[in-house]
């Protein structure tokens, strides 16, 4: 099941959304990941073609991270909120057996045309304290009169 | 392999060159395998009673499903410029909700390519757009890619 959501004005700059932590994270997942998205370049699921290429081992897809990130805010946003906006930089590496907490943080609120708009930071850090990917959301939440 | 302001100059020549529009079905099935890698069970996407209930009037897709539109089904890295390309950042902007059964349409252009020289040598840093329009012709998202290809890796 799905919340209702956030009403704008129970949001506040500063506030951090719940956080989605996903993990320890497989090569299964990462094998599943590439059918979901219909790309199946081998860095991700094939040890020795990842090495060849010249990484330390499979790493985690950028767009797995990016689609994380949505899920967090979409599984926050409820029925009522929708997702606007998303930018994601892939800054470093992922590794299988790593667990990613994905986080996001109130960084404005405006109304435009009528809607309430709220600007977030959002990242992923895995179990070593690495954010390797970083980025930005624009989301809208009704105001509570309108729920 | 060209010299290297050959490959600037060859990639510049295609900014704004839209590709041809590319059409596929969005498919109940391929929205429930991208939900599951995700694990993302949110009922608007696979509860037919409560989607119908909620302002949507029905099911819909994830809005990052757009991820899944125009892929390469690369079984190996890109190489096209004798290098692996690295997908350095992604950006959506989301209008419409994606339903099953919707037809997308989408076209992609490259908007910029900077050259930049960095720690581990020259680098071409690359822009596109790719523009996603339903069939009745409204515009749901426009994505925006950033590439990076090392010279020499």
């Amino acid at each position: 099941m799905i919340s209702k959501g956030p009403a704008s004005e129970d949001v506040n700059v500063g506030d951090e959304i719940p956080r989605l932590v996903v993990g320890p994270i497989t090569i299964q997942d990462l094998v599943e990941w590439c059918g979901a998205e219909e790309d199946y370049l081998n860095i991700h699921y094939d040890e020795a073609a990842a090495k060849a290429a010249g990484l330390p081992g499979c790493v985690i897809q950028g767009y797995f991270k990016c689609g994380m990130l949505g899920r967090m805010l979409t599984d926050w946003l409820g029925e009522r909120g929708t997702l606007k906006k998303i930018a994601v930089s892939y800054r470093g590496m992922d590794f299988p057996g790593d667990t990613l907490t994905c986080c996001g943080k109130v960084t404005n609120k405006y109304v435009q045309k009528d809607e309430n708009y709220i600007e977030l930071e959002i990242w992923t850090e895995n179990q070593r304290g690495e954010k390797t990917t970083p980025g930005t959301a624009v989301v809208t939440a009704p105001s509570s009169a309108r729920r | 392999m060209a010299d290297e302001s050959s490959i600037l100059e060859q990639l510049q020549s295609e900014i704004g060159k839209e590709s041809p529009p590319r059409s596929e079905e969005v498919e109940k099935g391929a929205i429930r395998r991208f939900v599951n890698a995700l694990g993302d069970h949110n009922p608007l996407y696979e509860d037919e009673e409560f989607a119908r209930k909620s302002r949507y009037g029905g099911e819909i897709a994830p809005p990052l499903f757009v991820i899944t539109f125009g892929r390469q089904r690369r079984p190996q890295p890109d190489t096209r410029l004798g290098r692996a390309i690295i997908n350095a950042g992604n950006e959506y902007e989301f209008f419409q909700p994606i339903r099953p059964g919707d037809v997308i349409t989408h076209t992609r252009k490259l908007v910029d390519v900077k050259e930049r020289t960095g720690r581990l040598g020259r680098m071409y840093i690359a822009i596109s757009e790719t523009t996603y329009v339903n069939q009745r012709g409204e515009k749901v998202a426009i994505g925006r890619g950033t590439h990076i290809t090392h010279e020499g890796r």
